[in-house]
């Protein structure tokens, strides 16, 4: 069981750096495997381009109550990095005069930021179609000081989108930590409780399901189907819909599957799973991700493989829409994860 | 010559067997695709199904295959053995409830 970030065991991948030779080298370096970039030119889609901007995805800081084993952004308790109110306000200028429909907040567990409600309230005044918060469901019952947060949430019309790998207590103790089922169980209920994904309910309550281990996965619509099943069943609970979300190859997840010797399987499962009709809907292309120091990337992928936008405009002071758009997406061999199968966002698959 | 009977590799090229016999190899795969679709049974029901008799069959290929099937479907651990099982009690009971036919002809036989 993972307890402490690659960054607080001062492990080799915590370096961005190291990640990418490690993507870049091996099975790709021998040709073994096609790079992503001529993949995607095989079908000419490169370069990658962004179109018109939808989702507006801020990382308000990488400090966690959890250590998942999977996390991409090697998140947990030790991480220091949290985004300031004055970012923060450079943010709430930009969702004012942005043209997205979405505005999502992630972290880390951004509940974390001392900011955070002062944030929500400023910018759910702005009137943006949909606002989302990913939740981790164990922040509610991690302190009594979050313990309000499904009211909070439900006053700010919040979208709460949060993550349940499994409807068994095993399997997500395993990928989350001891007690992370039955916290989230816990956790779930009280949002049903106040209305969050209640049938007919304009609360949206949506979760994520990502692999607990080095394999694909299933459709979304079936594992919906298993998972709204098994919650209803077992513990009365309510959702809306549910994402499935291919685990990428870069932090934490990269660190297990060297670790477990299935790194290079699972980049032939990617790459053989390719789908080039994934490619046209891959959320970097209608997604901006800012990180907690206020810097621009593609996604929250290439935010933590420090990866910037190919952009004059680089930061959130020096925002600017038009100058951003049609930017060649900064790729790696980590973004098959997102073209396998039916694809994979942060709203799940794409096709 | 290679050293063992069976490659793991060998799966993938799976539908190799086509290059011999177009006719028939489509025929299979087409039929193949068609029986795990969802139907009157999950995609999930016939998953484990299939794992259950690729042990029976003791097919090192398909036990590859359907355990990693399995735990995309979110299929857990304790279904999985349960299924097993469930192939072991049939082959198991296929062999003792032929002893009735032994106990027939015992019975038969001796005085």
């Amino acid at each position: 069981m993972v307890t402490a970030s690659l960054h607080k065991r001062k492990s080799d991948l915590a370096n961005s750096k190291r990640q990418l030779e490690i993507l870049s080298n091996g099975i790709f370096q021998s040709e073994d495997l096609p790079k992503f970039a001529d993949k995607i030119a095989e079908t000419s889609q490169f370069p990658l381009r962004s179109k018109t901007l939808e989702v507006l995805q801020i990382n308000v800081g990488y400090m966690c109550n959890q250590v998942c084993e999977h996390c991409h952004v090697d998140a947990g308790p030790d991480r220091q990095e949290i985004m300031t109110k004055e970012t923060m306000l450079q943010c709430l200028e930009v969702i004012k005069k942005t043209g997205a429909h979405t505005l999502d907040l992630t972290g880390g567990a951004p509940e974390m930021n001392p900011h955070f409600r002062w944030f929500v309230d400023e910018a759910s005044k702005i009137g943006i179609k949909d606002f989302i918060v990913r939740s981790n469901l164990t922040i509610i019952k991690a302190n009594k000081k979050f313990a309000d947060l499904p009211e909070f949430f439900k006053s700010h019309n919040v979208h709460v989108v949060s993550s349940m790998p499994h409807w068994t207590q095993g399997k997500t103790d395993k990928q989350r930590g001891t007690g992370v089922f039955s916290q989230s169980i816990e956790a779930l209920k009280e949002l049903n409780a106040v209305g969050y994904g209640m049938p007919d309910s304009n609360l949206r309550l949506d979760l994520v399901y990502n692999p607990s281990g080095a394999f694909l996965p299933a459709n979304q619509a079936s594992l919906e189907k298993d998972f709204k099943k098994a919650l209803l069943e077992d513990f009365n609970i309510h959702f809306h819909n549910l994402f499935a979300i291919t685990n990428l190859p870069i932090s934490r997840f990269l660190d297990y599957l060297i670790a477990s010797d299935n790194y290079e399987d699972y980049m032939y499962t990617l790459v053989e799973a390719y789908n080039p009709e994934a490619v046209k809907n891959v959320m970097c292309t209608n997604t901006l991700s800012v990180s907690w120091d206020g810097y621009l990337y593609d996604c929250d992928f290439n935010q933590m493989l420090q990866l910037p936008v190919n952009s004059k405009v680089k930061h959130i002071s020096e925002y600017n829409e038009y100058l951003l758009k049609g930017r060649p997406i900064a790729i790696s061999q980590h973004c098959y994860g997102c073209t396998a199968g039916a694809g994979s966002s942060c709203q799940g698959s794409v096709t | 010559m290679q050293k063992t009977y069976y490659d793991p590799a060998d799966l993938k090229k799976f539908g190799n067997i086509s290059d011999w016999n177009e006719e028939l190899g489509k025929k299979f795969f087409d039929y193949y695709g068609k029986v795990f679709e969802e139907g009157a049974l999950s995609e999930r029901e016939k998953s484990l199904i299939a794992l259950a008799v690729a042990h029976t069959i003791q097919c090192p290929y398909c036990i590859d295959a359907y355990t990693g099937d399995g735990l995309q479907r979110g299929i857990t651990k304790a279904e999985m053995m349960e299924a097993l099982h469930v192939a072991a009690a049939i082959r198991g009971g296929a062999s003792l409830v032929h002893g009735v036919q032994m106990m027939n002809k015992v019975n038969k036989l001796d005085m």
